[in-house]
């Protein structure tokens, strides 16, 4: 028995402006809106939506075998919600039908994994959350940008609770080995991966419309039927591709939806089932160990993080980026938050890249440049924009420890002065209820000295003794909460004054 | 070939391409080259073709012995050859200023009276064609049409002309109608025309109007640098120092680069502007930069020759090229020969070969500061710039060239090997 592992990925960074070096401390806003609306817009209604539509019909249609993941980045999810947030609402629906999977990755599409660990817990949570909020999911498979992938990710990735991780089945990793398989991870057998079947998938997402390749015309039979052709213990076939194959990689002319949506029928017919990766690593025992030293991805030929630190101008850029990550993570200014999350978006490094021939020509497919340099000065521009501002925050003399240690006497002050302004409080309350009492008690006791007044005039020897006593008490408490309300604040502006 | 410089006296880059190309054909092999020039020195490489000097080759017939020829011109022409031209004057010119040897004197620079020099080379030329055996007239620039026509007239044999500007890229478009005229003539007659780029071969096409069929682009290339002139010794301002080096005229766009640095210094003081080269606009660029206020960064040194010019680009940082018309453009790519990142104008022809320069337009002085501020305040831009524009450029030779062009040969002969 075999099953068909679909994932479709949906990402869109905030692609920046044309940011000339003297706006650097003049303007903090980088985005080009313009371009991002344009681009969403136009590649929601080529390819999200209808590609969105067409799952729901499969799933409608499907009586329940069809299933699919869906992986959206928190950048993207923000554009849909801005520009197409009908989008929005088709993805709502796909989750309501409980066959789609959401998965877990960066917020930002990020290269975090790959240089600072903390970052990535912390996208990777934001994300989660993000995605519960929205489709009530909660992630159990990992999709890591770009597929990225290495050992030294893997016991991080148990930790952070995920059963299973998505990436690239390459072949300088695989060798002779399937990519149908389930495998478990090297540094913690307990994490499962599931491999891109890269033949197939891209038969579907570069192939699929063109002329001259030998397969042309891909129908859906022929196409199951290679799925149905594969050894009989090879238990998955994981496609993943991104949803922009639908209607924007492959137009829709070239017949890319009827293709998608006759697969589940064709595939029935000959016992192929659907799962999601979910599913995939609850059902599937791993065959073995698979060791990834170095970082590989589903991008270029070389399948490894070249496509974004190829270079050196990528390699500088990066660095730079992630040299203040620690400093944005102690300040919290919520725009400084946000534009630290776009500004670590892959695509960035990606547009730098100086590759030449069928990976050069991907590159600059996507790149809103005209040239990697171009790419590079710009981002470096905005990048050096956002650092001043990181300084001004906290400048850069501190050193991170000294700051940190200073921000913690901050936090723990303020702690202190939380438990204090409670102390306050309580004994505040505590006055007044004493008061009320002691009010209640003069009350009930002048009552009975007045009663005792005049029942009882032949005592007069104690009575005025007790006034006397009880009476400039009673005043003076008075007097404290009548003003009450005045004296805390007074007490906490004059050590601001004092500061 | 005719041509009007050669290395190593030289005015501009029409010297160093024909010294490039007639090296890289003869490299090619199998070539025979005869290059005309107005004015030897007796300094010129001549290992790989004939160098006739025009001031050499006699017009009007004076009996002199051969003893006499050998001491006066033997280090410039070998007196048997003299002769030989000598027997082939054909007409007259003894009404012309000529020498004692019966040669007309040349300056073989572009002195005032330029137009005349041309037609007297042309005359000239009449000599040499009679005499020499050849397959094909090679004519470098305008300055050699007329010369090359004539030979044409006389021989029979196919004309190229090589186009390395047209008037249009000196003159920002108000052309002198004499040149135009010389330029179009030699156009009419040529078998074949090569440009040195995609840009110019349009403007042959679009307003010399003449058969795209005839019109072929052959890229200009770079002579690999000598060791001595790669590690010249120089000693580097602490600051950042950007460079513009070519003649200061309107076609070389210099107001934009001093615009441009007037707006890089007024966020990044780290760096130094240098106008070097010599022309019309000079004046009018130093008032420019006081104007900016900006002369305390931007220096004028002068015309820079030879050996200069390399120290100059070994101190410099960024090489600015802002031409608002430049047919090719060589200067950018011995910038990147000494390990200098180059910001070039879309309007240069090099522009149409190279990848690992910043291109821009030459009127976006935003988009040239901006490149020049990232190329000094970004280390990997700089980098990444050198070490691939060093790759680049070395992959750009003129063997290659010269075969585009021998190619060319093979077709205006008429025959198919």
């Amino acid at each position: 028995m075999k099953a068909i592992c679909f994932y479709f990925q949906i990402h869109q960074p905030f692609r920046l402006k044309r940011y000339r070096f003297f706006d650097i401390g003049n303007d903090h806003y980088y985005y080009d809106d313009f371009a991002n609306d344009d681009i969403v817009t136009r590649i929601a209604m080529r390819s999200y939506i209808p590609a969105a539509e067409s799952l729901l019909r499969m799933i409608e249609e499907g009586e329940g075998n069809f299933r699919c993941a869906i992986s959206i980045t928190g950048t993207a999810l923000e554009q849909c919600e801005q520009y197409v947030p009908e989008f929005i609402d088709l993805l709502k629906k796909l989750a309501a039908t409980g066959k789609v999977d959401f998965l877990a990755e960066t917020y930002a599409h990020s290269l975090s994994s790959l240089i600072d660990p903390d970052e990535f817990a912390n996208q990777v949570k934001v994300h989660d959350e993000k995605i519960y909020e929205l489709f009530g999911q909660k992630p159990k498979v990992l999709r890591n940008t770009e597929l990225i992938y290495c050992d030294d990710m893997a016991p991080l990735i148990y930790e952070m609770g995920y059963k299973g991780v998505i990436t690239e089945g390459a072949k300088h990793i695989l060798g002779w080995k399937s990519p149908n398989y389930v495998y478990s991870a090297a540094s913690q057998p307990a994490l499962k991966l599931l491999l891109k079947n890269s033949k197939l998938s891209d038969d579907i997402t570069f192939r699929f419309g063109n002329h001259d390749w030998d397969a042309y015309p891909l129908t859906a039979d022929k196409y199951i039927d290679w799925i149905a052709s594969t050894p009989p213990e090879e238990q998955i076939i994981n496609l993943f591709m991104s949803l922009e194959t639908f209607g924007e990689m492959q137009s829709r002319e070239t017949g890319i939806f009827q293709f998608l949506e006759a697969l589940p029928r064709f595939a029935k017919e000959r016992g192929i089932e659907f799962w999601t990766p979910t599913e995939a690593v609850e059902k599937l025992k791993p065959v073995g160990e698979l060791s990834v030293m170095h970082p590989i991805s589903w991008a270029d030929e070389a399948r490894d993080t070249s496509a974004w630190l190829g270079n050196k101008l990528q390699r500088e850029a990066f660095d730079k980026l992630y040299s203040v990550a620690e400093r944005v993570r102690l300040c919290d200014d919520r725009r400084l938050k946000q534009d630290w999350y776009y500004l670590q978006a892959s695509d960035h490094f990606f547009y730098m890249a100086t590759k030449h021939f069928a990976d050069g020509a991907v590159h600059s497919h996507f790149s809103p440049y005209e040239t990697p340099f171009q790419a590079f000065t710009n981002y470096m521009n905005v990048l050096s924009d956002f650092i001043v501002r990181v300084e001004e925050q906290y400048p850069l003399e501190i050193e991170n420890e000294e700051l940190n240690s200073l921000l913690t006497t901050i936090r723990n002050q303020a702690r202190e002065i939380e438990t204090l302004n409670k102390e306050v409080n309580s004994m505040r309350q505590n006055i007044e209820h004493y008061n009320e009492e002691h009010r209640l008690r003069e009350k009930k006791a002048q009552e009975a000295t007045l009663d005792e007044v005049a029942e009882m005039p032949e005592a007069p020897a104690e009575a005025p003794a007790k006034k006397t006593a009880r009476k400039p008490r009673a005043t003076k408490a008075d007097k404290a909460t009548k003003t009450g309300d005045e004296a805390p604040k007074r007490r906490g502006r004059k050590p601001k004054n004092k500061e | 070939m005719f041509g009007w410089e050669f290395p190593p006296h030289i005015l501009g880059g029409l010297g160093t391409a024909s010294y490039g190309l007639t090296k890289g054909m003869w490299e090619c092999g199998d070539m025979d080259i005869t290059f005309v020039i107005p004015k030897p020195f007796g300094d010129e490489d001549k290992h790989f073709a004939n160098i006739i000097g025009a001031s050499q080759v006699p017009v009007a017939w004076r009996d002199v012995t051969r003893d006499y020829v050998e001491q006066r011109i033997g280090k410039l022409m070998d007196p048997d050859l003299y002769f030989k031209l000598r027997s082939n004057i054909y007409a007259d010119f003894n009404y012309m200023r000529t020498n004692d040897l019966g040669c007309i004197e040349f300056s073989g620079r572009y002195p005032d009276n330029l137009l005349e020099e041309i037609n007297n080379y042309s005359i000239m030329a009449g000599v040499v064609a009679r005499t020499l055996d050849f397959d094909v007239i090679h004519s470098h620039d305008w300055l050699t049409y007329p010369a090359g026509i004539h030979a044409k007239q006389v021989t029979g044999k196919p004309l190229v002309i090589h186009v390395h500007a047209t008037d249009f890229d000196r003159s920002r478009g108000n052309v002198n109608p004499t040149v135009f005229g010389i330029e179009k003539d030699g156009m009419t007659h040529a078998d074949h025309i090569i440009t040195v780029s995609n840009l110019t071969r349009q403007t042959v096409i679009e307003k010399y109007g003449i058969d795209p069929a005839k019109v072929t682009t052959v890229h200009n290339a770079v002579t690999p640098l000598s060791e001595e002139l790669l590690n010249v010794e120089v000693t580097k301002p602490k600051e950042k120092v950007v460079t513009f080096l070519g003649r200061i005229t309107m076609q070389k766009g210099p107001e934009y680069f001093v615009e441009a640095a007037a707006k890089v210094l007024k966020n990044n003081h780290n760096v130094r502007f240098v106008m070097a080269g010599s022309g019309d606009m000079m004046d009018k660029m130093i008032n420019l930069a006081a104007e900016r206020g900006i002369a305390d960064r931007f220096h004028f040194p002068g015309f820079q020759k030879g050996k200069q010019v390399y120290e100059m680009l070994k101190a410099s940082d960024v090489y600015v090229m802002p031409s608002v018309s430049e047919p090719f453009g060589i200067s950018p790519l011995e910038a990147m020969q000494m390990g200098v990142p180059s910001i070039i104008s879309k309007q240069s022809g090099c522009a149409e070969i190279l990848t690992n320069v910043i291109k821009t337009d030459y009127w976006d002085i935003d988009a040239m500061a901006d490149a020049i501020n990232a190329i000094v305040t970004y280390p990997a831009m700089h980098a990444q710039l050198k070490e691939d524009g060093l790759a680049e450029v070395n992959q750009i030779t003129w063997d290659k060239a010269g075969a585009k062009v021998i190619d060319i040969y093979h077709k205006v002969i008429g025959d198919k090997h």
